[in-house]
């Protein structure tokens, strides 16, 4: 567990990202097979199921300590993170009896395979004695790494493109290769690693796309409206259709199983029965590109986010729900062709099989305005559509790897949104004034929450009446008719613009903000940053407020 | 407020006070007569009439507090008696000449920490267990989390980190208050790996030391050495030299933070700095434990740091008469400190 200790403090300690890279290719360079895999999921955020609740692992970190509970809790506050915490408090051992458990070079795979994950499996007395032995045979760090991984709060500052980074430079396979290859879910195993830094030469392209491997998706750029014409030229050259508000996915057709993937990485073939049974129609050896969609049968067209958000996390689907909101995918790419990747082909070739392949009321449709103009008046109808804007394609790219600059662009109506979070509320006017519907907006600056922006738009009368009762059982302070709440709730706010402004405590104004979304898939530290609204300045021509004399 | 029933000593808004002897222990106002446990501004106030201190203690106060100020110097275990209170100074071991105040008065004694640690360092005098019926404890680091690794260990670290450091071409930048943690540091250091350049505020406190007879490998001014040579120099400067004109001259440098904060992964991160070495002038948890149990005292005042915990802690588990002093001694700070050119006006303090 060394090696990974060393790489662990090593990516921790520094903000460079040459010092990361560096200390990642040191790594990946000495590493076996069976660490490796490893190393490679821990790192990229995929982490072993929690095998023992936190509740015994304090119990037993303070019987070793000798200290009651509540003194355990005193130091939890003092440190701020319970696996340190209990790394700190476990009593040191002399070094002599260190290596004991397993020989002192034993890697991260042995100490996960055979002191981590048995635990889950023994019952409590066995569980306490095989924690306590892993304990007391660790070094302090070492112990509250393997704190980190039992308890899956195990994270370090690098993101999968920097570990695939590493990868290539230390293994010399490409980056786009490496990419594809981390895709789905994988058991940690080293043949896994081993086919993960592979040298591309001999099998070629078909060896990859076995089972129900993905491909990574492509990814599109937002686009500004006063740009466009110069960025873009000629509208010729280009593909139009909807950019739908819906969940990506990749529809896998292989050997007689459908496999559906979101864009997260998540299998959610069971999740969408209608998706799955429709596309076990698909022949053998087919991918398809598209977006899940809450559909409406009888206008035709996609139902609005919220309305898929009762599909989403739902793992089993009853037959209410599967009536109230259909899903359907919409296809608008082939990337795999009678069992070929065809992803190195123009869009106008993949556009033209996939038309031959799938019928017109599954696919996404495709624009052909005259002009950027005619673009524009498209656009404008997005929202009476239930969709978020236009895709903007060149018909003779290739499919990429990522986010690249240049072929893929999305031109959404709301180009500008920011996830914020409730600060103040103060009470509505008219038929609202019996309830707080009037809402100040933050986001985070330098650590705290700065107020940017308020709104009282876009929230359902059910969502108003939460947001109500929420404010009225978390009110902080009272400051004439507004109350300062708990920051809690995290709100998606649209906006048309930014500027500069002297009378907002941020510095910035934003124009016409209104809630698009709630956000209860976000905690309020996941709410935007100041830096994020500042890159909204001058996305179009802003004139500077002035303070009103 | 009485801190023993017969009245020996008492809190006082200017401090903690013997009525007898009438003299004030580590007063945070001015008064007349203090006895000083040792020469960190948050024990060492200015504006007193009188000073008593350690021998070792007197220099370093004139330093800080002015050469102008009256100040008696008594030996170690040396006895006075005022007024039937007998009161003497014993060894603390954080900082030279840093004491432990015994005041004694018809066979009850009541014994007042300062600051201290137990662990032998080359640069103080070592601690020396005094019994007593009333303990005064500190607890800066009163948690259990907290438990320093053997000195040599640390020391092992650090001259790793430097030479390391040294073979790539850069400054090691370490960082700990200008009274003595830097002299300890440099008692730990290996000189052989390069030369050491010591900040402006360090440099009359290490002359002190010298002249008590304290060996410390020899330190040069910025101004005397090579430009080459500072890239494989330690250097030794308190945290606020930091982001001042006077760390250009190194060029590239690695940091580091040395105190007992760096234990905790959040503290170093917050430090930003490179490194966190877990260096600490005070008791960890089983040396304060032992302490106490040594003190052999039914009473035991806690003070600045986490005195709740441990007084909660000393009665449940010793079913002592423990209870929290509330002082405006501050321990070891994570606090930004002071303009660094005023080593007099350097803070200590601050623990929350």
């Amino acid at each position: 567990m060394k090696a990974f200790l060393n790489l662990f403090e090593a990516l921790d300690s520094s903000t460079k990202t040459t010092a990361k890279v560096a200390a990642l290719n040191a790594y990946f360079k000495q590493v076996e097979p069976a660490e490796g895999a490893w190393a490679v999921q821990l790192l990229t955020g995929q982490r072993p199921k929690r095998p023992i609740s936190t509740t015994e692992m304090r119990e037993l970190a303070a019987e070793m300590a000798a200290i009651p509970l509540w003194l355990l809790e005193e130091c939890y506050d003092a440190v701020g993170d319970l696996s340190e915490t209990l790394a700190r408090l476990v009593p040191e051992v002399v070094e002599a009896s260190r290596g004991t458990l397993l020989p002192d070079d034993a890697g991260l795979d042995r100490w996960i395979q055979e002191r981590l994950l048995p635990l889950s499996t023994l019952d409590l007395a066995e569980r306490k004695v095989h924690l306590k032995e892993t304990w007391l045979s660790l070094s302090a760090n070492e112990r509250f790494l393997f704190n980190k991984l039992m308890s899956g709060t195990f994270r370090v500052g690098v993101s999968q493109e920097l570990v695939i980074r590493s990868l290539s430079e230390t293994f010399k396979v490409p980056k786009h290769l490496l990419s594809h290859r981390m895709m789905g879910q994988h058991a940690p195993s080293p043949e896994w690693f081993e086919a993960l830094v592979e040298s591309e030469e001999g099998n070629g392209a078909s060896h990859e796309a076995i089972g129900g491997q993905p491909y990574p998706f492509c990814l599109a750029h937002p686009l500004e409206d006063a740009t466009i014409e110069d960025a873009l030229g000629p509208i010729s050259e280009w593909c139009i259709e909807w950019k739908f508000d819906g969940i990506r996915g990749q529809l896998i057709r292989r050997a007689g199983t459908t496999y559906l993937w979101t864009r997260g990485e998540e299998l959610v073939t069971d999740r969408y029965p209608e998706i799955a049974g429709w596309a076990d129609s698909l022949p053998d050896g087919t991918v398809l590109d598209g977006e899940i969609l809450a559909w409406n049968t009888e206008s035709n067209q996609p139902l609005p986010f919220n309305d898929l958000q009762k599909r989403i996390g739902r793992k089993t689907v009853g037959k209410k729900l599967l009536a109230e909101v259909p899903v359907r995918f919409r296809a608008f790419d082939l990337l795999e062709w009678e069992s070929e990747d065809v992803r190195g082909r123009s869009l106008a070739e993949r556009k033209e099989l996939l038309t031959r392949l799938v019928p017109a009321e599954f696919l996404s449709e495709v624009f052909r305005p005259q002009d950027w103009d005619e673009a524009r008046l498209i656009r404008s109808a997005a929202k009476s559509q239930n969709v978020e804007g236009l895709m903007i394609k060149r018909w003779s790219s290739t499919y990429g790897v990522g986010r690249k600059r240049g072929d893929w662009w999305k031109w959404k109506i709301d180009p500008m949104t920011i996830d914020a979070v409730l600060v103040y509320a103060q009470r509505g006017s008219g038929k609202r004034a019996s309830l707080y519907t009037d809402y100040t907006f933050a986001i985070w600056k330098d650590g705290a929450l700065v107020p940017f922006a308020k709104a009282y738009s876009g929230l359902t009368d059910k969502e108003i009446a939460e947001v109500d009762a929420f404010v009225k059982r978390n009110t902080l302070e009272r400051f004439g008719p507004v109350r300062t709440v708990k920051p809690e709730l995290v709100f998606e706010l649209a906006f048309e613009g930014v500027s500069l402004s002297t009378r907002h405590k941020s510095g910035l104004a934003v124009r016409f903000p209104r809630m698009t979304r709630w956000r209860r898939d976000l905690r309020p530290d996941q709410a935007n940053r100041f830096e994020d609204l500042q890159r909204y300045l001058g996305a179009e021509p802003t004139v500077a407020e002035t303070e009103p004399a | 407020m009485n801190l023993t029933d017969s009245g020996l000593l008492t809190l006082r808004p200017e401090g903690v006070y013997c009525p007898e002897g009438d003299f004030y222990i580590d007063p945070w106002r001015p008064v007349s007569r203090a006895v000083v446990t040792h020469g960190h501004s948050d024990h060492a106030r200015w504006g007193c009439n009188s000073y008593v201190c350690a021998t070792t203690s007197k220099e370093i106060l004139r330093h800080r507090l002015g050469e102008d100020i009256r100040v008696q110097a008594v030996e170690f275990g040396e006895k006075s008696v005022v007024n039937g209170v007998t009161l003497s100074l014993h060894p603390a071991g954080h900082i030279l000449g840093s004491a432990q105040v015994r005041v004694e008065r018809n066979g009850e004694v009541a014994v007042v920490t300062g600051d201290y640690k137990r662990e032998p360092d080359a640069t103080c005098e070592v601690f020396e267990p005094v019994e007593a019926h009333c303990f005064i404890s500190e607890s800066t680091f009163g948690l259990p989390i907290y438990r320093w690794e053997p000195q040599e260990l640390v020391a092992a670290a650090i001259n790793r980190w430097w030479s390391e450091n040294a073979d790539r071409g850069v400054a090691s930048v370490l960082l700990g208050y200008a009274l003595g943690k830097s002299q300890r540091l440099l008692a730990m250091v290996d000189p052989s790996i390069g030369p050491i350049v010591t900040h402006g505020s360090v440099a009359p406190l290490n002359a002190i030391y010298r002249n008590e007879g304290i060996p410390l490998p020899l330190t040069k001014n910025v101004l005397n050495v090579d430009k080459a040579d500072l890239r494989r120099a330690l250097v030794i400067a308190p945290p606020s030299a930091l982001g001042t004109p006077w760390m250009k001259r190194f060029g590239e440098y690695s940091d580091a933070f040395a105190s007992g904060w760096m234990t905790v992964r959040g503290a170093r991160r917050r430090r930003s700095v490179d490194r966190g070495f877990v260096v600490s002038d005070h008791v960890d948890w089983p040396s304060l434990l032992q302490s106490v149990d040594e003190s052999k005292a039914e009473r035991v005042w806690v003070t600045h740091g986490y005195s709740s915990v441990v007084a909660r802690y000393l009665q449940e588990t010793r079913g002592l008469d423990a209870r929290v002093l509330s002082t405006e001694w501050e321990g070891e700070s994570m606090k930004e400190e002071a303009p660094a050119e005023g080593a007099e006006q350097e803070s200590e303090g601050g623990e929350a």
